[in-house]
């Protein structure tokens, strides 16, 4: 079964903030006004910078459904991750998980919280011991939590962990260790380990960039199918928009820009109406697998490649320098995320970027059509 | 058509203790004057173990055990030492995967542009290396000012890479090999590089081929495309009949395995199975154990390469000698 038909299984879809507040259903996980700084010192006597890795950021998670953060590196979405798998502990603002914050959680409470949020990381070998079987590393941790007693109940829900994400006969599997598998086999294996103690929230960060490209949709269908079977919440954490929009159709995406979310919605709306200019300029770059497209596509709308240094951001809105559309009011005050049609997005000039940004694709269009 | 390398029964074997592994296997490849191409493949593939090749750098233990390399007409596998330095650089230059790596951390820009030069033209006088360097940092959109002064670590991921970029044309050579030259990139930066590198292709009018698993960066950069796999060449021809009209089933099914952001979604499949173990090929199509319209013959002998009018060829049973023209044929025109 392909991803489209799983995602057209389920209902209600949660396209965007408001229709699922309209819902009146409670998010599982929120971020308020969180921030995350690192501080930096360049030598010893230097007065210590302080790097907005995250900056002033509200989001919601909502039970079951995918949302992918994208971002280039450095914009804040690995840090984003790191906050909501209670991994960094934000600078200022408040995680709530299932209506409490996390910060003040005890005992039982908190490890609901560390159960029930799961990582999935990027680089697989290096996630796994090498010196364990892949049974003692899946069974470890069921174990240590006490969600099955003993060897012989340990095994068999390994074994059935394995049938779950596609590692079949998982017999073959049990006794290798991490070296002995593939790429795409560590990476289910990493499923495996997060979906088993029953989480609500997987957070996966670039969980696909190291695989060879003709397995990369296996591994996104696996995770579209954990999520839809065990109505697991997925955060996907990504550079590529093209992955995003795959695996989170019919969720939501946020765009990250140094440190704040610049655009936020449901995909195909924010994917098919950018209003932000940097989402604009993500897309431009995106490299399509269409020759009359991809040769069509003009040039970047940017004024500039470079980053600014996140430690001293620009005044105003951050993308501003190199923004083609900036006026005044850009480099003066921050825009901050307002509803544009069906989504959100912060910027000052959203309704007139999003009519030109339609203007040239419809001219691209034309002349592909000719 | 005018080919300016041209690669025929291309065998590099690295002897291992489990037995000898074909890295490329038999391939035969050109490179037309004047063009992008590209060498698409997983990793593993062959790619840069051909490319190395090219450049006479496969690295120990492998070796060329057969076939032929030639450049604008001459063997480039017969080359003396002496020979190759004139060859290597000022005819074909190749930018590296994760290039950035490749610059001395400890020397300037501007003083390893001047070692680079003058080990190839002793004669030549400092201005006249750093005016030339300077117009090079100009095409690759970088400050010349500051860039030729500055050490590698002041320079950002997409800076070193430009840097690496005009070190590959300091000698102004015919060809230049790119070897996934915006992988650990930004998307943004990846772009602006292919923005500079067809510019310099067009102004410049130098031979590119493109290594990479990115089937987007194909459709955007190149003219013509190659497709490896398990060290087989399986297909090759112009972007648009490998887009619009494959004839081997892995170019087809990788086309349909990369996420676009225009496409119909539910159209996008993973290619069952994982490649062969290259120590333990399978007999006859190395594609045969994923591809879903084997049949018998497929799994018993390598299928011969076939060419369509227009320079499009594929090695698949699917497509039998006898409805096209013969290979020796268009070898020749």
């Amino acid at each position: 079964m392909s991803v489209r038909e799983l995602e057209l299984e389920r209902e209600p879809l949660r396209r965007s903030r408001e229709l699922a507040r309209a819902d009146g259903q409670q998010a599982l996980m929120s971020l308020e006004g969180v921030s995350l700084y690192y501080e930096r010192r360049r030598g010893m006597m230097a007065p210590a910078e302080q790097v907005g890795a995250v900056v002033d950021v509200d989001l919601d998670i909502y039970p079951g459904e995918i949302i992918a953060l994208v971002g280039e590196s450095g914009c804040g979405k690995t840090s984003l991750g790191s906050v909501l798998t209670g991994l960094a502990k934000p600078t200022s603002g408040r995680v709530l998980f299932q209506g409490a914050d996390i910060a003040g959680l005890k005992g039982e409470r908190y490890q609901d919280f560390r159960g029930g949020v799961q990582m999935v990381q990027q680089d697989s070998y290096a996630a796994l011991n090498p010196m364990r079987t892949i049974y003692q590393s899946l069974s470890a941790p069921i174990l240590q939590r006490k969600i099955v007693k003993g060897r012989k109940a340990a095994r068999a829900r390994v074994i059935e962990l394995l049938e779950t994400v596609g590692l079949t006969p998982p017999d073959r599997f049990l006794d290798k260790y991490p070296h002995q598998l593939s790429g795409g086999q560590r990476q289910r294996i990493l499923m495996a380990r997060a979906i088993s103690l029953n989480p609500k929230v997987i957070v996966a960060d670039e969980p696909v960039s190291m695989i060879d490209v003709s397995l990369r949709i296996s591994i996104l269908n696996l995770m579209a199918e954990l999520n839809r079977k065990l109505d697991i919440a997925i955060v996907y954490i990504t550079h590529d928009l093209a992955t995003a929009r795959y695996i989170a159709e019919r969720g939501r995406m946020a765009v990250m820009y140094l440190g704040r979310v610049m655009e936020l919605g449901g995909v195909d709306d924010v994917l098919s109406q950018p209003r932000h200019p940097y989402l604009q300029a993500l897309l431009s770059a995106v490299p399509t697998p269409d020759p009359d497209i991809a040769k069509a596509m003009l040039e970047l709308p940017l004024r500039s490649l470079e980053m600014p240094n996140a430690a001293r951001p620009p005044a105003g809105c951050r993308f501003h320098p190199r923004c083609p559309h900036a006026i005044d009011l850009c480099s003066q005050e921050e825009p901050q995320l307002r509803p544009v049609g069906a989504s959100e997005a912060a910027c000052h000039l959203a309704e007139q970027t999003l009519a030109g940004w339609q203007e040239r694709m419809a001219a691209i269009r034309a002349s592909r059509d000719s | 058509m005018d080919n300016l390398v041209e690669i025929k029964g291309l065998t590099i074997e690295f002897p291992m203790r489990a037995g000898t592994l074909k890295a490329v296997n038999q391939a035969d490849f050109s490179i037309p004057r004047g063009q992008i191409t590209a060498l698409v493949g997983e990793s593993g593939s062959g790619k840069s173990t051909l490319a190395s090749a090219v450049m006479r750098a496969v690295t120990s233990p492998g070796r060329i055990a057969a076939g032929t390399i030639r450049f604008d007409g001459e063997d480039i596998l017969a080359l003396s030492r002496k020979q190759l330095q004139a060859y290597k650089w000022e005819r074909a230059s190749m930018v590296f995967q994760a290039a950035q790596n490749a610059l001395n951390p400890v020397v300037r820009i501007k003083d390893q542009i001047i070692e680079t030069y003058r080990a190839h033209r002793s004669g030549a006088s400092e201005k006249q290396i750093v005016d030339k360097a300077r117009d090079l940092m100009d095409y690759v959109r970088l400050e010349p000012d500051r860039v030729l002064q500055a050490f590698p670590h002041e320079l950002s991921g997409g800076m070193k890479q430009r840097v690496m970029i005009a070190f590959s044309l300091l000698l102004d050579p015919q060809l230049v090999i790119l070897d996934e030259p915006t992988t650990a990139l930004d998307v943004i930066t990846q772009a602006y590089i292919f923005d500079i590198l067809v510019k310099i292709h067009k102004e410049m009018d130098i031979t590119m081929l493109l290594l990479t698993h990115d089937i987007g960066v194909v459709a955007k950069a190149a003219d013509r495309v190659g497709v490896m796999y398990a060290g087989n060449i399986v297909e090759a021809g112009s972007v648009y009949d490998m887009f619009k009209r494959p004839k081997h089933p892995y170019t087809a099914k990788l086309m349909k395995a990369v996420p676009s952001l225009y496409d119909d979604l539910s159209e996008r499949k993973a290619i069952p199975g994982s490649p062969p173990d290259l120590l333990r090929m399978p007999p006859g199509c190395p594609f045969a154990p994923r591809c879903e319209h084997a049949f018998d013959a497929c799994r018993k002998a390598s299928p011969s390469r076939v060419v369509w009018p227009g320079g499009h060829e594929a090695s698949c049973h699917l497509h039998p000698d006898s409805q096209t023209v013969s290979i020796a044929e268009v070898r020749t025109s």
